[in-house]
C-alpha cells in the first residue's frame, strides 16, 4: 500500500494535539481552582487552605511543564505538514496565534515564579494576585486559540484573494459566529475535567484517612462547584449544537447520524452508521427526540446527509460515536452531582464507601470527554480546514513523502509514550506523597521555572556573588 | 501599498532581534546542556543545572515567538522554509521536549535521575546540531517554484550543513562555557575554561570552513564581499573576529569572570551580522526578498499594536530577572 502524507499528517496531528490538550484542560482548571484557594487562605487566613493550594500548585507545576513542551511543538506543525494550509490563512490567523504566544509568555514570565517559588519571598496578597494573574493567563491562551479554531469551522470577515484569504473585518475574525459558543463549552468543560480530578483525590484522601479533614473540604467545595458547572455544560453543550446546525448542518447530520431530511425525525441512540447504504444498522431510537432536541419543536425539519453531495460529507461513525461517548459521559457526570446532593441531604457525603469509589472512578473521565468532543467537532469538520472553503486534501505541504511523514509520526509516538506516561507517573506520586510538604534535601535544583526574580532573594545579600 | 512598506521594517527588526536573543540566550543554555555531561559528580552538576533552572524556559519561548512572528509577519518566507527543513526541526523540537521535561523530571522522579541527566545532556546537543544543520540549509537555499517548496525533505542533508551543524554545537558550547565561568567557582569554573577553549579553536574552524565555503557556493554573496567597495566596508567583520577571538583566548588564561561569555557572545553579534550581509534583503534565499513575504498590511498592524505594549514589558521584565539572578550558583540553595 501506498503511504499517503495527507493521512499520516492527519494522523500526527491528531496525535499531537490530542496529547496538548489534556494538559491546558488540566491546568487552565487547576489554575483558577489555585486562585480560589488562595483567595480563600488570603481572606480567612485558614491554614487548611494553605496546604490544600500548596498541594496542587506543586501538581500544577509538572502538567504546566509538559503542557508548554507538548505546546512548542504545535505552531511548527502548520509549517513542516500543513504548508499550503498556512499560507492560505497566515493573513487572518497567524495574528492569533501569535497573540496567544506573547499573552501566555507575557503573563507566564510575569507571575509563574510568584506563583511557583513566592510564596515566603511575597506577602500574602501579592501571591494572591499572582495566581489569579496566571489563571486569567491560561483563559486569555484559551480565548485566542479558539478564536483561531473557531474561525476555521466558521470563517468570517475575510475576503479571497488568489486563493489566499486576507482580513476585512478583525472584530468578525476574533468574534465569529461559533467562536462564543466553543469558548464558552470548552471553558466550562475544562473546569469540570479538573473538578472530577480534584473530586476523585479528594475521595482517595477520604478513604485512606489521611488528611482526611482537606480531603472533605475539597470534595465538598468542589461538588458544589460541579453543581453549577456540570448542568451548565449540558445547556451550552446544547446551545452550541444548535450553532453546529445553523453553520455547519453535514457535521451536525453526522453525529446525529440522520441520513434523509425530513421533519418530527428520532434521536439515534445507538446504531451503526452504514456509509454505502446510507442508513444505520441495528439502531435504537427516541421518536420524535431529534427534532425536538435541534428545533426544540417536534415536527422540526432537520437536513439530512444526503442533502450534501458526497464529497462534502464529513466520515460520520468517528463524530457519531465520539458524540455519544460525550454525552454519555456528560449524562455520568449529572448523575453523580445529583446522587451528591442526594448525600449531602442525608447528610452521607463522606461516609458512603461505594460513592467515594465512583467519585475515584471517574477522577479521568473528564479528559475523555475532552477528547471525545474535539474529535467529534475535527472530524466533523471533514474535509475541510477551512469550512466550505478550503479542502483538508489541499492543506498538506507539497513536498512530503509519505515515508517523510511516518518517520516523524514514529518520533513523535514515541517521545510522547515516554514524556506523558512519566509525567503522570509524577504527578501521580505527588499525589500519593499527600499534602506533607516535601522533603527539602531531595529538591535542590527546582525544575525550570522563571523563578529567578522571587527565588534569588531567598539567598542572604552577603551570601551572593 | 505604501503602509505596507512601512510596517516591514519594523517587522524586519522585531524578527532579527527575536532570532538573535533567541540563539543567544537558547544557545548559551544548551551549550550548558551540553558541557553538563563532563560533570563528574552530582553535586557539579547540580550547580550546572542551577546555573540556567531559573531562566531556561523563557529563554526558549524566543523561538516560539521566532517562528510565530515569521509566521505573521512574513508568511511565505515560513510555508517555504519550514516544510524544507522538515526533519532537522522535527529532531530539534523531540530533543527540546525531552531536554525540557528533564528539569521537571529529574528530581520529582529520582529513580530515573541518570535517564533523565542523560536526556537533558543528549538533548541539548541534539538541538544545537539540528539548530546548526537549519542555519547552513538556509544559507544554502532551497528548491522553491511559486510559494512553494519543491525539493525533498533530505534536501537539508549536505555536508555544509553537517558542517554548520558542528559549528554550532561547540559555538553554543563556547557561549555555555562562558555562562558557567560566569556563574561558577572553582574546579567548575576551571573546567569551563578548558571546554571554552576547546570550543573557541573549534568553532573557529568552522567559521574559516563557512566563510570560505559560503562564497565558492554563491557567486551573488562572492560577488558582495570580494568586490570594491564592498571589501573595504565588510573587512572590518573578519578582522573583528579575529581580534575578538584572541581577546577570548587570553581571558580565558586569566582571572576575568565575565569577559569570556561577553566575548563570545561578540563572535556570535559577528558571524549573525556576516550572514545578514550575505543574504540581505532577502528572506528566502535567492528567491525573496522581505518586502515579497511579507503578509498583509492589516496583519502585520493588527499584530504590531500588541507586539509593540508587550514585548518592551517582556524585554524589561527579562532582563529585571537576569539582574535579580546575578551572581554565583551554590550548590545548597535550592529555588523554594
Ligand atoms: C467535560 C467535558 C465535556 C462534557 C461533559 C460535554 N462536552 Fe461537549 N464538548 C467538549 C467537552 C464536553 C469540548 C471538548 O470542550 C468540545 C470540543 C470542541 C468544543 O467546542 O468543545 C465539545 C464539543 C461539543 C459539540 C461540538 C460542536 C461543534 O464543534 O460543532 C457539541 C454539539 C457538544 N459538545 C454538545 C455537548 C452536549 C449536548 C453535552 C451534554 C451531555 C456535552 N457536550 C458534554
Ligand atoms: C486552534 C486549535 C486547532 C487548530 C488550528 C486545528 C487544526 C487542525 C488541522 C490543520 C488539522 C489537520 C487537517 C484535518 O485533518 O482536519 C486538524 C485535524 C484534527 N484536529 Fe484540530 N485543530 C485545533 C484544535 C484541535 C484540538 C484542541 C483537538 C483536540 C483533541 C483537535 C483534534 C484534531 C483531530 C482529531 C484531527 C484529525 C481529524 C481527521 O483526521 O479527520 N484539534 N486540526
Ligand atoms: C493547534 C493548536 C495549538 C497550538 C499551536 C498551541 C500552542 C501552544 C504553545 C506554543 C504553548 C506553550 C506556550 C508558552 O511556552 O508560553 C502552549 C501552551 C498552552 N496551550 Fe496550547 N496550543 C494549541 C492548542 C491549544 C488549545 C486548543 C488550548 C486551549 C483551549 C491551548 C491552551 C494552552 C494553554 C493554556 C497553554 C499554557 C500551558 C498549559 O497551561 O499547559 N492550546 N500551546
Amino acid at each position: 500500500m501506498e503511504l499517503d502524507p495527507l493521512l499520516l499528517s492527519r494522523f500526527q496531528f491528531a496525535w499531537l494535539i490530542a496529547w496538548h490538550i489534556l494538559m491546558p484542560a488540566f491546568t487552565v482548571g487547576l489554575a483558577s481552582y489555585i486562585a480560589i484557594l488562595e483567595g480563600l487562605h488570603f481572606f480567612t487566613t485558614k491554614e487548611v487552605y494553605f496546604r490544600i493550594s500548596t498541594f496542587w500548585i506543586r501538581i500544577f507545576s509538572v502538567a504546566f511543564g509538559i503542557g508548554v513542551v507538548s505546546g512548542v511543538i504545535m505552531p511548527f506543525q502548520f509549517g513542516t505538514n500543513w504548508s499550503r494550509y498556512a499560507d492560505a490563512t497566515a493573513n487572518v490567523l497567524a495574528p492569533l496565534f501569535a497573540y496567544e504566544g506573547l499573552t501566555a509568555f507575557f503573563l507566564e514570565a510575569a507571575f509563574l515564579g510568584v506563583l511557583l517559588f513566592g510564596r515566603k519571598l511575597v506577602p500574602p496578597w501579592a501571591h494572591f494576585v499572582a495566581a489569579l494573574m496566571v489563571a486569567f493567563g491560561t483563559l486569555l491562551s484559551s480565548f485566542w486559540i479558539l478564536a483561531a479554531n473557531s474561525w476555521m469551522q466558521t470563517p468570517a470577515g475575510y475576503e479571497i484573494v488568489d486563493g489566499r484569504f486576507y482580513p476585512t473585518d478583525w472584530l468578525q475574525v476574533i468574534f465569529n459566529p461559533s467562536f462564543p459558543y466553543r469558548l464558552a463549552h470548552t471553558v466550562t468543560g475544562f473546569y469540570v475535567t479538573t473538578g472530577f480530578v480534584v473530586v476523585g483525590v479528594a475521595a482517595w484522601l477520604i478513604r485512606k484517612g489521611r488528611h482526611a479533614a482537606e480531603g472533605r473540604i475539597m470534595l465538598s467545595m468542589t461538588l458544589w462547584l460541579l453543581t453549577v458547572l456540570v448542568p451548565l455544560q449540558i445547556f451550552i453543550g446544547d446551545q452550541h449544537g444548535l450553532n453546529t446546525l445553523e453553520h455547519q448542518p453535514a457535521k451536525l447530520a453526522a453525529m446525529e447520524g440522520h441520513w434523509q431530511t425530513g421533519s418530527g425525525i428520532p434521536f439515534v441512540l445507538f446504531g451503526l452508521p452504514d456509509e454505502a447504504n446510507a442508513t444505520n444498522r441495528f439502531s435504537i431510537e427516541i421518536p420524535y427526540a431529534g427534532s425536538l432536541v435541534l428545533t426544540h419543536s417536534l415536527n422540526g425539519t432537520v437536513r439530512g446527509l444526503t442533502d450534501f453531495p458526497p464529497d462534502q460529507r464529513p466520515p460520520v461513525a468517528i463524530p457519531f460515536f465520539a458524540f455519544r461517548i460525550m454525552i454519555g459521559i456528560g449524562s455520568l457526570m449529572l448523575l453523580l452531582v445529583a446522587t451528591s446532593w442526594w448525600l449531602r441531604w442525608r447528610r452521607r457525603l463522606f461516609d458512603s464507601p461505594w460513592f467515594l469509589r465512583c467519585c475515584m472512578v471517574m477522577a479521568p473521565f473528564g479528559f475523555v470527554a475532552v477528547l471525545a468532543g474535539w474529535t467529534t467537532t475535527e472530524v466533523g469538520r471533514q474535509p475541510w480546514t477551512v469550512y466550505g472553503l478550503m479542502r483538508t486534501a489541499d492543506s498538506v505541504s507539497p513536498s512530503l513523502s509519505g515515508s517523510d511523514v511516518l518517520i516523524s509520526l514514529l518520533g513523535y509516538m514515541l517521545v510522547y509514550l515516554i514524556i506523558f506516561p512519566s509525567g503522570a507517573w509524577v504527578m501521580l506520586r505527588i499525589i500519593r506523597r499527600g499534602l506533607d510538604e516535601p522533603d527539602a534535601t531531595t529538591s535542590p535544583v527546582q525544575g525550570g521555572r522563571p523563578s529567578g526574580p522571587v527565588a534569588v532573594q531567598l539567598q542572604p545579600e552577603g551570601e551572593r556573588s | 501599498m505604501n503602509v505596507s512598506l512601512s510596517f516591514v521594517p519594523v517587522w524586519t527588526l522585531i524578527l532579527a532581534t527575536g532570532i538573535f536573543l533567541y540563539v543567544l540566550l537558547d544557545g548559551f543554555d544548551l551549550g550548558v546542556g551540553i558541557l553538563y555531561g563532563l560533570e563528574p559528580d552530582l553535586a557539579s552538576r547540580n550547580i550546572v543545572m542551577n546555573a540556567i533552572a531559573p531562566i531556561w524556559d523563557g529563554n526558549e519561548t524566543w523561538l516560539v515567538l521566532g517562528g510565530l512572528a515569521l509566521l505573521a509577519a512574513f508568511p511565505l518566507a515560513f510555508v517555504i522554509i519550514v516544510p524544507a527543513l522538515y526533519f532537522p526541526i522535527l529532531v530539534m523540537l523531540l530533543a527540546l521536549a525531552f531536554r525540557g521535561v528533564a528539569f521537571e523530571f529529574r528530581f520529582r522522579d529520582v529513580e530515573h535521575k541518570t535517564f533523565w541527566d542523560r536526556g537533558f545532556n543528549y538533548g541539548s546537543a541534539v538541538a544545537a546540531f539540528a539548530q546548526g544543520v537549519m542555519l547552513g540549509a538556509f544559507i544554502q537555499g532551497f528548491r522553491v517554484e511559486g510559494r512553494h517548496f519543491v525539493g525533498t525533505s533530505f534536501d537539508f542533508l549536505t555536508p555544509f550543513s553537517l558542517l554548520t551543524g558542528l559549528a554550532l554545537v561547540f559555538g553554543y558550547g563556547l557561549l555555555g562555557a562562558g555562562w558557567l565561568i560566569l556563574k561558577t567557582e572553582g574546579e567548575i569554573q576551571q573546567r569551563a575554561r578548558r571546554s571554552a577553549r576547546f570550543c573557541l579553536l573549534a568553532v573557529l574552524a568552522g567559521i574559516a570552513g563557512v566563510s570560505i565555503w559560503t562564497p565558492l557556493m554563491s557567486g551573488a554573496i562572492a560577488t558582495r564581499w570580494f568586490t570594491w567597495p564592498g571589501i573595504l566596508l565588510l573587512s572590518p567583520v573578519p578582522v573583528a573576529t579575529a581580534a575578538v577571538s584572541v581577546w577570548i583566548w587570553r581571558l580565558l588564561g586569566r582571572e576575568s569572570q565575565a569577559g569570556p561569555f561577553i566575548g563570545a557572545v561578540g563572535l556570535f553579534v559577528l558571524s549573525y551580522t556576516g550572514i545578514a550581509i550575505s543574504i540581505w534583503p532577502m528572506i528566502v534565499p535567492h528567491k525573496y526578498t522581505l518586502w515579497e513575504a511579507a503578509s498583509s498590511p492589516s496583519t502585520q498592524g493588527f499584530l504590531l499594536v500588541g507586539t509593540l505594549f508587550l514585548l518592551p514589558v517582556i524585554l524589561v521584565y527579562t532582563g529585571w530577572s537576569y539582574w535579580v539572578f546575578r551572581g554565583k550558583v551554590r550548590a545548597d540553595i535550592g529555588y523554594h
